[in-house]
């Protein structure tokens, strides 16, 4: 079996919601099955290029930024996307792997659960927050960003874990509810604005509003745990070889006990 | 059977189904791994007063541990899952939480789990925190040298305790030296434990007494001193007798530690007084399983 792979035949001039696309949704379904599909009043086979037969395993190729909802609600299998990504990018995942090697817009890993998202390059907005109307953002599983991400980084995070290697824009933790969120670049204002609890790993200490207090500097076992866990994702995170760490808890304005470690890292 | 020497008696340790658990501790260094460790499973040597029985399994490098720093690890055994949970979390409570950077995981998986530290973070007043990592809960209590870091639950696993043999030896000391030799040779095995102190008892015991009160009495017809007195199991030239008691969690285990702890006495031959290696047993009637001397000592497969 090879994996099955959308070529995309022109570039999109909108969005294109690619919920459909997955191999929940694929499984036990042929070439032309798959072809059939419709896709804002167009045929999956006038779009894309369709190869293979591996629906648990997909590929999209020159896929841009107009990619929207790709890997939603997948609960198996793998997805692979060779360009750009749109707006909610593995929305509600779980138990499942994404890799997107572009960049992707606003929202991703939104209502995750579990499971694997890999972005190469840069993301937007609400990365791992919650959909319109939800208390609870991301409720578990890993997120590993390469490049820079948005505002409001895990943004009511209900659990897992936020690996970005670059930097973060403003309110980065905000209403965090639990979870661990690392930035090894630098981290805009605001950040952990209402932070309930969690944990937020940072290299480089951000200007913090007056409600996030330091508590001094301290070697915490716990830190042999989770930088061993980091280790299987090969980021720049396994170079952190300190167990010492500055810690700084709030939000008090909000009777918050999350917290802010601050480390060196050797990268 | 004789080896070396040495006779080994046609008789069988009776042994009895228990509830086990493991427990790892680390530390800054071994040498406070090991003062939680020995707090921990100190009065811990027979569920008849003690409610549980535990001891130190082994010694483990950094490589081992999960937070990387050195450690050893318990194993705890008790009658009843209950008993064991209940001691557990005493003895979490007063002996690992108190210790200077000590922390504790779960050394042992299981589909049952009993708490670790899923109470004690009470004591944390609302400041503890908690980390999910690679799908297990840890809990930060801080303290007032730190961080006290527990892991939430530990399994817990069907064991077996009381397997045992008797050393019967011309003199004290060459009983204890021979206890001595065994032990040490024992505490190569995994997954098992000797409870007493020392991994040695001396008194061991037979169900029932003469007075009411007292369910279990001295051994007499082990008791040197009582030889003209009593129906004696020991010939005129033994002057001592030792025992080993131990709980494993499962019967290869301590079938395997029997073979070598009783080789290891064999080994010392006739001339360190070691005459005789028996068993304790009530008939095979209370206890399901059967630890045949022989068959231990000849490799049969049991």
């Amino acid at each position: 079996m090879t994996q099955l792979t959308f070529t995309l035949k022109q570039p999109l001039a909108h969005s294109l919601d690619c919920a459909q696309l997955t191999p929940d949704l694929l499984k036990g379904l042929n070439i032309s099955q798959i072809g059939a599909i419709s896709l804002h009043n167009q045929r999956v086979s006038d779009l894309f290029e369709i190869t293979g037969d591996d629906t648990e395993n997909i590929i999209f190729k020159n896929s841009s930024q107009y990619f929207d909802n790709v890997g939603k609600n997948m609960t198996f299998g793998s997805i692979t996307l060779e360009g750009d990504a749109g707006a909610y990018l593995g929305f509600g995942l779980k138990n499942a792997t994404i890799h997107c090697k572009g960049n992707t817009q606003a929202f991703a890993a939104c209502n995750m659960v579990s499971g694997l998202l890999k972005i190469e390059g840069n993301t937007g907005d609400f990365l791992g927050g919650a959909s319109s109307g939800l208390r609870k953002g991301m409720r578990g599983g890993t997120v590993i960003v390469k490049g820079n991400a948005g505002d409001r980084v895990g943004d009511q995070m209900r659990r897992g874990l936020i690996l970005i290697e670059g930097n973060v824009g403003d309110y980065c933790a905000s209403r965090m509810i639990a979870g661990t969120i690392g930035v090894l670049g630098s981290v805009g204002e605001y950040a952990c604005f209402n932070m309930k609890r969690g944990t937020l790993l940072l290299a480089k200490l951000p200007k913090l509003h007056a409600t996030i207090q330091d508590c001094g500097t301290h070697t915490l076992p716990f830190l042999n745990l989770m930088f061993k866990s980091f280790k299987p994702f090969k980021t720049q995170f396994s170079n952190i070889e300190t167990k010492r760490v500055q810690r700084f808890v709030g939000d008090a304005a909000c009777s918050g006990n999350g917290e802010i470690l601050l480390v060196s890292h050797s990268s | 059977m004789i080896i070396n020497g040495v006779q080994i008696d046609e008789t069988f340790a009776e042994a009895f189904n228990m509830r086990g658990t493991r427990v790892i501790i680390t530390a800054q260094n071994l040498k406070w791994a090991y003062h939680a460790a020995n707090a921990m499973t100190g009065f811990a040597t027979s569920v008849i007063g003690c409610g549980v029985e535990a001891g130190i399994e082994r010694e483990m490098t950094e490589d081992e541990t999960p937070d990387g720093r050195p450690g050893v690890s318990i194993l705890m055994f008790a009658m009843g899952s209950k008993v064991l949970m209940q001691q557990l979390e005493t003895r979490m409570g007063q002996c690992i939480l108190t210790c200077p950077t000590a922390a504790a995981f779960s050394g042992i998986d299981s589909d049952e789990k009993i708490n670790l530290g899923k109470n004690l973070r009470f004591f944390g007043d609302g400041y503890q925190t908690s980390k999910l990592i690679s799908a297990k809960r840890y809990w930060r209590v801080p303290v007032m040298d730190g961080e006290f870091l527990c892991e939430e639950t530990t399994g817990m696993v069907r064991a077996i305790g009381g397997g045992n043999f008797l050393i019967l030896a011309t003199s004290q000391p060459a009983a204890l030296a021979a206890a001595e030799a065994a032990i040490t040779a024992m505490k190569k095995i995994p997954n098992v434990i000797m409870p007493f102190p020392g991994g040695v008892v001396r008194s061991g015991s037979k169900v029932g007494s003469k007075y009411k009160t007292m369910f279990a009495s001295t051994n007499d017809a082990f008791c040197p001193t009582l030889k003209g007195a009593t129906n004696t199991e020991l010939s005129p030239e033994i002057e001592s007798v030792m025992e080993i008691v131990i709980d494993g969690i499962g019967f290869d285990d301590i079938a395997e530690s029997m073979r070598v702890g009783i080789q290891a006495i064999c080994d010392l031959g006739e001339s360190s007084g070691v005459k005789r290696i028996s068993a304790g047993n009530y008939g095979g009637k209370l206890g399901p399983h059967h630890f045949k001397l022989h068959e231990i000592m000849s490799g049969h497969k049991l």
